[in-house]
């Protein structure tokens, strides 16, 4: 056996190859360049592709979003489970995607991360002048998918807490939250600020999924991040703390189209997002969870009670 | 701009390098996990090889073992061990260990039974006890095998030791996330450079231990 292995070259000659990569590619790490716009795009054929992030309620509302255009004689295709915005979103710009549900917050993060807007009309005014040609977003549902401070009853109770800013004074508070909630505007630095609340990131990258809700559960940390339409927080009698000061962006659905879709189907969605109400999203997601339902029967089933179907 | 000079300069910012979040700090607890995990391994794996290996008992399960070993998806088996022992270091360190196993074992068996079998016979027939005969003769011979085994759980264990990150612990994966959620692609880049550079360090010292360990005789055979 020499020094060098075999695989020690390999890596070698991988890292080299990895400097000829980056010295080519300059601006586009993930290779999500949109190749080339979709020759039916100007041709005003009614066929819409509707896309959905890999996020089990972000399907359900794409699923809704889908069979409403159906209903009203759009030929759907579906996209469903897509990464992340960095995906998908050059393929909305290069027109192979024309409905996205989208969370405004985020979306607008995500185009601008020096935004400072802090509720939703003016998330919806900023994202106007943010979004690329050929990208709108339509009115925003009531129903809203956030980050939150979210706490047990019992340490609620214990603590007498219903705000964010009651937690000032506790030593040793911890939140278990992905990495990227300690640079955000409501993370530990931003409540230090605003309420005085003193409290550490426990990073765990499951995006408030079931790891960090253990965490919560089993005291390993005191505070969790969930999302709000989580149906988490109603089964475990979970508390989330209010936001007075409007730290936390407000994440309310809303779909991102393209040019594609025109007058008819944006009155459609806008119908649909007209009754999504926070409760209703939360009882959508807790079908999924709990009941392990299929996305297309948890969307036809509330479009036929809300009279949309 | 060029994603990968701005990795190296992430690197060399000094503001990245000290303090509890900095890279050496994170540097040292992803060797820590990897030395640790991989000796965990060597706990079981190395008595269980040698066993299989000089007695040629259960080899066959060894084998079926191994590789089944080798399929475990360790991210499944991170989030799976963080939902049953809650988050922190022991979900993931158990995923490692599960890892370094089958390369471990494979790599003493395989140097066991790779012993000449002339030297052995001999050796039985000099009147050595089967204790010596291993511990004299087969595991001599055996021991560039045994840690080429172990040279080749490290490096996975090393490339794996991000995942330690995804339930609280730490690790270069902190830098590896973070990077990803942030859309700081030079972090991203940097912290998988760490990772590269460690695990080939690692390997080139692994490289250089097993020629040591190589015994005089076997050197020129290759």
């Amino acid at each position: 056996m020499s020094v060098f292995s075999r695989r020690t070259l390999t890596a070698v000659a991988a890292v080299a190859g990895l400097g000829v990569l980056a010295a080519c590619g300059t601006s586009d790490p993930m290779g999500t360049s949109p190749a080339t716009t979709d020759p039916g795009a100007a041709t005003g054929d009614t066929t819409l592709v509707v896309g959905s992030q890999a996020y089990y309620s972000n399907e359900i509302i794409a699923e809704i979003y889908a069979q409403a255009l159906e209903g009203a004689g759009y030929t759907v295709e579906r996209e469903y489970q897509i990464g992340q915005r960095e995906v998908y979103l050059p393929e909305l710009e290069a027109g192979d995607l024309d409905v996205m549900p989208e969370y405004g917050g985020n979306l607008l993060q995500y185009y601008n991360s020096d935004a400072e807007v802090t509720d939703t009309a003016s998330i919806v005014e900023a994202l106007g002048q943010e979004l690329p040609d050929g990208l709108r977003v339509l009115t925003p549902a009531e129903a809203s998918d956030q980050d939150s401070y979210t706490v047990t009853r019992a340490f609620a109770d214990e603590h007498n807490l219903t705000a964010i800013g009651d937690l000032a004074g506790i030593n040793g508070l911890t939140i278990a939250a992905n990495s990227e909630f300690a640079t955000r505007p409501y993370g530990p630095d931003g409540v230090q600020q605003a309420y005085g609340v003193t409290i550490a990131l426990t990073p765990v990258e499951d995006s408030g999924g079931p790891l960090t809700l253990r965490a919560l559960l089993d005291g390993t940390t005191q505070v969790a991040d969930l999302y709000t339409a989580d149906p988490a927080i109603a089964d475990n009698d979970l508390v989330v703390l209010d936001d007075p000061e409007s730290l936390i962006l407000p994440q309310n659905v809303l779909p991102l189209v393209s040019e594609r879709v025109d007058a008819e189907a944006e009155a459609v969605l806008d119908d649909v997002n007209a009754q999504l109400s926070a409760s209703d999203l939360q009882e959508l997601n807790a079908q999924s969870v709990n009941e392990q339902r299929r996305s297309a029967d948890i969307a036809s089933e509330w479009l036929a009670a809300k009279g949309l179907a | 701009m060029n994603y990968l000079l701005d990795a190296f300069a992430w690197i060399a910012d000094p503001a990245h390098q000290a303090g509890p979040n900095g890279i050496w700090a994170r540097l040292g607890e992803h060797l820590g996990y990897s030395v640790v995990g991989v000796l965990l391994a060597c706990l079981v794996a190395v008595p269980a090889g040698l066993w299989v290996g000089h007695t040629g008992r259960g080899r066959g399960l060894a084998v079926g073992l191994a590789s089944a070993a080798r399929a475990l998806p360790t991210l499944g088996l991170v989030t799976l061990l963080g939902l049953l022992l809650g988050i922190g270091l022991v979900g993931p360190m158990i995923a490692f260990v599960a890892l370094a196993l089958p390369s471990i074992l494979a790599g003493t068996y395989a140097g066991v039974e790779a012993a000449d079998r002339v030297a052995v016979d001999g050796a039985r027939a000099a009147g050595m006890t089967e204790w010596q005969v291993l511990t004299r003769v087969e595991l001599p011979l055996g021991m560039p095998l045994l840690i080429g085994g172990i040279r080749s759980a490290f490096l996975q264990v090393v490339a794996t030791a991000t995942l330690a990150a995804y339930v609280g612990a730490g690790g270069l994966g902190r830098f590896l996330f973070l990077g990803l959620r942030t859309q700081d692609y030079p972090q991203m880049l940097a912290a998988s450079l760490l990772v590269v550079g460690l695990a080939l360090v690692a390997d080139i010292a692994f490289g250089l231990l097993q020629r040591f360990a190589t015994p005089a005789g076997l050197r020129t055979t290759r």
